[in-house]
């Protein structure tokens, strides 16, 4: 049923649809209103057969969670930035154990300094963590994922993370369709644990494990994840078939045929991308996207396959490997080894700088020509780094960096772009 | 529910695609807030912030003389401002006449709503005098999507606000294009 | 709860033999169908008071819920010389997840019961002091604070035992561990420190708070058993000598906890809903160097000058202990 609400909302609804048996919940901006949504559904009754926990941190919230996962239960909570780090020991834990708990990630840039706003730095934190990383580049896609990660989930034993950026999905009104409960149902048979704690048949679940079989453990993990290489493919062709539309998948090409410059994106901005796709290529260039949408398993195959023939891969993230440059950009170079073609990092969007049509127009024009660095940062305010660079070679007692430039610039958030 | 979202809902129920989305800003109240809305017969796949709004509401006039409000509004843009007085004695006369000619329309949005609603929320009367003066939503998707997203007695009171900040609207348009 | 005191003059042990006392009341351990949910084999050291105290906590346990039982394990001695990979010695459904999220776990665990419909099956939070009163305290208090159904069980040896005897807030004061040092001008671990997590659960005002010690297993059993009867949070902290942590004897683990219970540095009672209302009286009291000199831990406040002030100080506590819960009558 189409409805017009938002993405939060959405994502509650699919959860619910999905039949979880425990959620917990503890809020942080800009996850919140999925778990509040959820929390209000099983209070009035809407969703029953479903335990709500309100817990006191984040961590509790996985450990919960991990809890109720390994007694059987299909299980589910959300977080955000710090909170996502708060999590990271039960993060790794989940996934060492095998539990098929869903996750939503509000993505949120993690402090210091403190942003609530969008990039994607947190689930790059957990990206060797052993989770299933798929990122949303819609609301639909978003409520879509998370019915397609409960089954991904179980049928692997593995534990998966559904992203979608903070506030401008998960705050974003937007036309969805939201399926049945019906459709839903046929989709996701119920969960059937490889393992469970059952008094009738007991077992030990968290042993040490030592030098003689720890990377025979990791090995199959690492196995899983590129079995999931295949799985989540097959998986979105399944849901195509149930649900009538595309959503999922490893990877989406957007007009690449004959495209020399491709460019590379994670999540919501590629909708924008497109856009400027469209103004360029009606303007005779040749120019594409790729949508990376599984993050983990990182799809180096599909990807190879779709940047080969290009002239230059333009991978735009909004995460940065601090000291180095690219993140999503590692896995790209990886894809194309022993291709030769120009790659350029740019990253954006961070902390929740808008990312606009003009500034990825001259990007990219820019690229056509091959007039950028190999890193790019999108919008840099040179001035205002020069700035405190200088300030820093003069004085020593120069204070917060953070709170001196945001005393250049102005107030907090009082600019976007 | 936001001026935005409720208008993104009545585009909907026109069968048109809407993306309603806040400017992301600080949390608190009374804060200075801006909040956006795309409206299209297709998928909207854009995701940057509305620069060049082709409309702009402005709910709390205070606002007008501390930040740069109309910074993107093209030429013949349309301007709905939340206020009893007057353009010219909100010292904004200059508007219409200056080369960007601006269509500025007062609405005295807190006023309707008070007396209609009995509480100072003027989002609804502005929507109802932007569906008045530019027709991208009609007065009748405003008032099923009043009816779908508040509780029934206050849904009520907001179409009758609707529909005299409308009618009211209509016939200040005319005069103004007269 | 009831408790039929029986005294053996003969012995001069106290011990209770089960023959004398009603079905129910008898130890678990002489029961042939017992469990044996932690089952002989661990690689516990000699004269761990925690294997001791788990195994007949557990058992207790399971008797008192016709073996529907699950347990949650946090890091730790128990954990890891319980579970030598490949080798598992616990014959109940047992998970062990990480350091500081056992109470949280078991929260979850609980959740699942109830969203499957499985009425009947319970569940055991265990921990050492650790794990329970430093790097738990949050996922404690939270499961506390929503009053889920587990019972919490804290062994409690005084210190991280099994990364190498480091100091923990549940660490008396004057001891020594290997981050309170028994050198300079005040040896040991400080005065003044450390929380008393069986008044903090009773701050949460959770049905049911105990504490137990190895010295007495009756009592120890029959706490844990009436702990199952109950519905909601419950914790139960237990005095678990380690020899190795302490510097005592292996043999005599069940000695130095009841000369902990006997000084009054080791408080047995019971509270419901935040107000103690029973508690263990003294048989005969024992001055608090009694339990301190067998112990190597404390070998810097003996010897040719021994730190008087320090242990009048340690004998202060007792006498407040003693004051506060009325334990000689």
């Amino acid at each position: 049923m189409l409805k017009q609400t938002e993405g939060s909302h959405a994502v509650a609804e699919a959860v619910a649809l999905c039949r979880p048996q425990v959620i917990c919940a503890y809020p942080i901006t800009p996850q919140t209103h999925i778990v509040e949504g959820l929390g209000e559904m099983v209070k009035s009754g809407e969703l029953t057969g479903c335990e709500f926990i309100n817990v006191e941190s984040e961590f509790a919230a996985l450990s919960v969670a991990i809890g109720a996962s390994a007694a059987g239960a299909r299980t589910y909570t959300a977080t955000s930035s710090q909170g996502l780090l708060f999590m990271a020991e039960a993060v790794y834990n989940a996934a060492g154990l095998g539990l098929p708990i869903v996750m939503t990630i509000g993505n949120r840039a993690i402090g210091a300094p403190i942003n609530i706003w969008n990039d994607h730095s947190d689930s790059m934190s957990m990206r060797d963590a052993g989770w299933i990383q798929l990122f949303a580049e819609t609301n639909q896609e978003a409520l879509d994922l998370h019915i397609q990660a409960f089954r991904l989930a179980e049928d692997l034993s593995c534990p998966v993370m559904v992203c979608m950026d903070g506030f401008i999905l998960t705050h974003a009104y937007d036309r969805v369709d939201v399926p049945t409960q019906a459709q839903v149902d046929a989709f996701l048979p119920p969960y059937q644990p490889r393992q469970i704690l059952d008094p009738s048949d007991p077992v030990s679940i968290g042993a040490m494990v030592g030098p003689e079989a720890f990377t025979e453990v990791r090995y199959l993990q690492h196995h899983k994840q590129l079995r999931a290489l295949g799985l989540i493919p097959q998986l979105a062709a399944d849901f195509a078939k149930e649900f009538r539309r595309d959503s999922g998948g490893l990877i989406r090409t957007y007009r690449t045929e004959g495209a020399e410059t491709i460019v590379v994106a994670l999540g919501s901005v590629n909708g924008t991308i497109q856009e400027v796709v469209d103004e360029m290529r009606a303007e005779g260039n040749a120019i594409g996207s790729v949508s990376i949408c599984s993050f983990r398993p990182f799809p180096l195959a599909v990807l190879r396959e779709a940047l080969c023939n290009a002239r230059r891969v333009v991978v735009l993230e909004k995460c940065l490997a601090v000291g180095m440059g690219g993140i999503v950009s590692d896995g790209v170079r990886k894809s194309l080894s022993g291709i030769v073609l120009n790659g350029y990092t740019v990253i954006a969007g961070l902390g929740g700088r808008a990312i606009t049509r003009t500034s990825l127009r001259k990007l990219f024009e820019d690229a056509q020509r091959d007039e950028l660095e190999q890193v790019t940062f999108l919008d840099l305010d040179a001035d205002l780094v020069s700035f405190e660079l200088e300030r820093e070679s003069r004085v020593r007692r120069t204070g917060p960096t953070a709170e001196a430039l945001l005393r250049r610039i102005g107030t907090v958030a009082s600019r976007i772009g | 529910m936001s001026g935005a979202e409720l208008l993104s809902v009545a585009a909907f129920i026109e069968g048109r695609h809407a993306q309603a989305f806040p400017s992301f800003g600080s949390e608190r109240m009374g804060a200075p807030v801006m909040a956006f809305c795309r409206i299209d017969d297709k998928e909207i796949r854009l995701r940057e912030p509305v620069l060049e709004p082709d409309a702009l509401i402005i709910q709390d006039a205070t606002l007008l003389h501390q930040v740069d409000l109309f910074n993107g509004l093209p030429a013949r843009g349309v301007v709905l401002i939340n206020s009893a007085k007057s353009l010219d004695e909100m010292g904004l006369g200059g508007l219409a006449q200056g080369f960007q000619q601006y269509r500025v329309y007062p609405v005295p949005a807190t006023d309707l709503a008070l007396k209609h609603v009995g509480r100072a929320v003027p989002n609804v009367p502005l929507l109802a005098a932007f569906a008045a003066v530019t027709g991208v939503i009609g007065l009748a998707s405003l008032e099923r999507a009043i009816g779908e997203k508040f509780p029934a007695s206050i849904a009520e009171r907001n179409v009758a606000a609707a529909r005299a900040a409308f009618e009211a609207a209509k016939s200040a348009k005319e005069t103004i294009s007269a | 709860m009831e408790n039929q005191l029986i005294k053996f003059y003969q012995t001069g042990t106290f011990t209770v033999g089960n023959r004398l006392l009603s079905e129910e009341q008898r130890s678990v351990q002489a029961d042939m169908h017992r469990t044996n949910s932690l089952n002989s084999g661990h690689r516990a050291c000699q004269g761990c008071g925690e294997a001791l105290g788990a195994r007949y906590a557990i058992d207790a346990a399971m008797r008192a819920t016709q073996n529907q039982l699950i347990a949650v394990n946090a890091t730790g001695c128990l954990e890891v010389f319980s579970t030598p990979y490949p080798e598992t010695s616990w014959q109940i459904p047992w998970i062990h997840s990480l350091f500081g999220n056992a109470a949280a776990v078991a929260s979850g665990v609980a959740a699942a019961q109830r969203a499957l419909g499985r009425k009947r099956v319970r569940v055991i939070a265990q921990g050492g002091d650790g794990g329970t009163t430093d790097i738990g305290f949050g996922c404690l208090s939270g499961m506390f604070e929503r009053n889920d159904d587990v019972l919490y069980i804290c062994y409690d040896n005084e210190a991280y035992m099994n990364t190498g005897v480091q100091r923990s807030s549940a660490t008396p004061p004057a001891a020594r561990t290997a981050t309170t040092p028994a050198v300079g001008p005040s040896p040991g671990n400080v005065f003044g420190t450390g929380k008393n997590v069986p008044r903090i659960a009773m701050a949460h005002r959770i049905p049911y708070v105990a504490t137990a010690s190895v010295s007495n297993l009756r009592d120890l059993e029959a706490k844990v058993t009436y702990a199952m009867t109950i519905e909601g949070a419950r914790y139960v902290h237990i005095l678990v000598p380690c020899p190795l942590g302490w510097g005592t004897a292996p043999e005599d683990t069940i000695k130095i906890a009841r000369l902990a219970v006997e000084s009054g540095l080791f408080p047995l009672f019971e509270a419901h809903h935040g107000r103690v209302t029973s508690r263990t009286p003294i048989r005969r009291q024992v001055p608090v160097t009694d339990y301190l000199k067998p112990q190597k831990r404390f070998a810097h406040l003996f010897g040719k000058t021994p730190d008087t002030e320090r242990i009048a100080r340690v004998q202060a506590m007792a006498e407040a202990n003693i004051a506060e819960y009325a334990l000689l009558d």
